[in-house]
């Protein structure tokens, strides 16, 4: 099963992304999106990418909802500091928060989560001290910020590839 | 395929196509005010992820409603430009804010935290001078790039 197919989820992904791309679900897409697919999901063997695991999508449909909802709610945030007149007394700094997660593909995720985020944007990662600088614009409670990265996301993502 | 037009809308579909183009093209437009206002560089790199994120969401949600109705079938492919944005603004914000992290330490701003403590028995731990840390710190990332 390995051999004939490396990486099932990423075939199902590529084939998906490829009948959307050519809109349309007709026998002879579905079948060239496939071969590319399995083609491709092949060649990646040979760059041997370090073992990701997939577990739990339940915790990660939950986890989406949740990035959603933050996504929308920081994009007001944000939108209300730029738009209000003055300076105000925002502070934005920066934020040293310590990581458990290792799994490269989690920290990736948690890059995009952190970005996608507005108010939020991801510094440095240094491996060796396993810590994480942030910026964020709006900064009230540095402690606060640890808790909502390590309890809200760090945790999830822990659970979904670790 | 006959050729529709924007005048085809019916008007449920048409208030909101036309509501939500206008929230995404307004927190665009806000990210780049934020631009404009917001003081440091660190600060000025936040406003635009509110065009990236919520900004570019409402107007794909507007072009897939719109195309849906006009085509009477569904028109999804607008996720794939999400989907990329998501995955491709990290790289070059990162790259962006670590170039910036770089040049601060490098001219000793005070305005930035200092790099990372070495690990427990770090093998290669500079006297106190900032410059030797910086050129430890740079041979320990070039070796850890290889």
């Amino acid at each position: 099963m390995r051999r004939v197919l490396p990486h099932p989820l990423l075939t199902a992904c590529l084939l998906v992304m490829w009948l959307l791309l050519n809109q349309s679900l007709t026998a002879g897409s579905v079948i060239l999106g496939g071969v590319l697919a399995l083609g491709a999901s092949r060649a990646l063997v040979r760059l041997e990418p370090p073992r990701a695991r997939f577990r739990r999508p339940g915790v990660a449909l939950q986890l989406a909802f949740i990035v959603l909802r933050d996504i929308i709610r920081s994009n007001i945030a944000v939108a209300r500091i730029i738009l209000r007149p003055g300076r105000g007394d925002r502070r934005s700094g920066f934020v040293r928060i310590p990581l458990d997660m290792r799994d490269p593909y989690g920290l990736a995720v948690l890059a995009c989560i952190i970005t996608a985020t507005p108010g939020t944007i991801w510094v440095e990662y240094d491996s060796a001290s396993r810590s994480l600088l942030l910026h964020i614009l709006d900064l009230i409670d540095e402690d606060a910020w640890a808790r909502i990265i390590k309890g809200r996301y760090e945790s999830r993502l822990m659970e979904i590839f670790e | 395929m006959t050729q529709a037009v924007a005048a085809d809308l019916p008007i449920w579909a048409a208030l909101p196509v036309a509501l939500l183009l206008l929230l995404g093209a307004g927190l665009a437009l806000t990210g780049t005010l934020g631009l404009l206002r917001l003081g440091s560089f660190y600060e000025r790199v936040h406003a635009p992820t509110l065009g990236t994120t919520l900004g570019i969401g409402c107007v794909l949600i507007a072009s897939m409603l719109y195309f849906s109705v006009l085509q009477t079938r569904p028109v999804l492919h607008e996720v794939l430009i999400a989907v990329f944005m998501t995955v491709t603004t990290p790289v070059t914000l990162m790259l962006l804010a670590r170039a910036a992290l770089y040049r601060d330490r490098r001219e000793g701003n005070d305005q930035v935290p200092p790099p990372p403590p070495p690990p427990r028995g770090g093998q290669e731990e500079g006297p106190d001078g900032t410059t030797e840390e910086m050129a430890a710190m740079d041979r320990a990332e070039l070796a850890e790039r290889r």
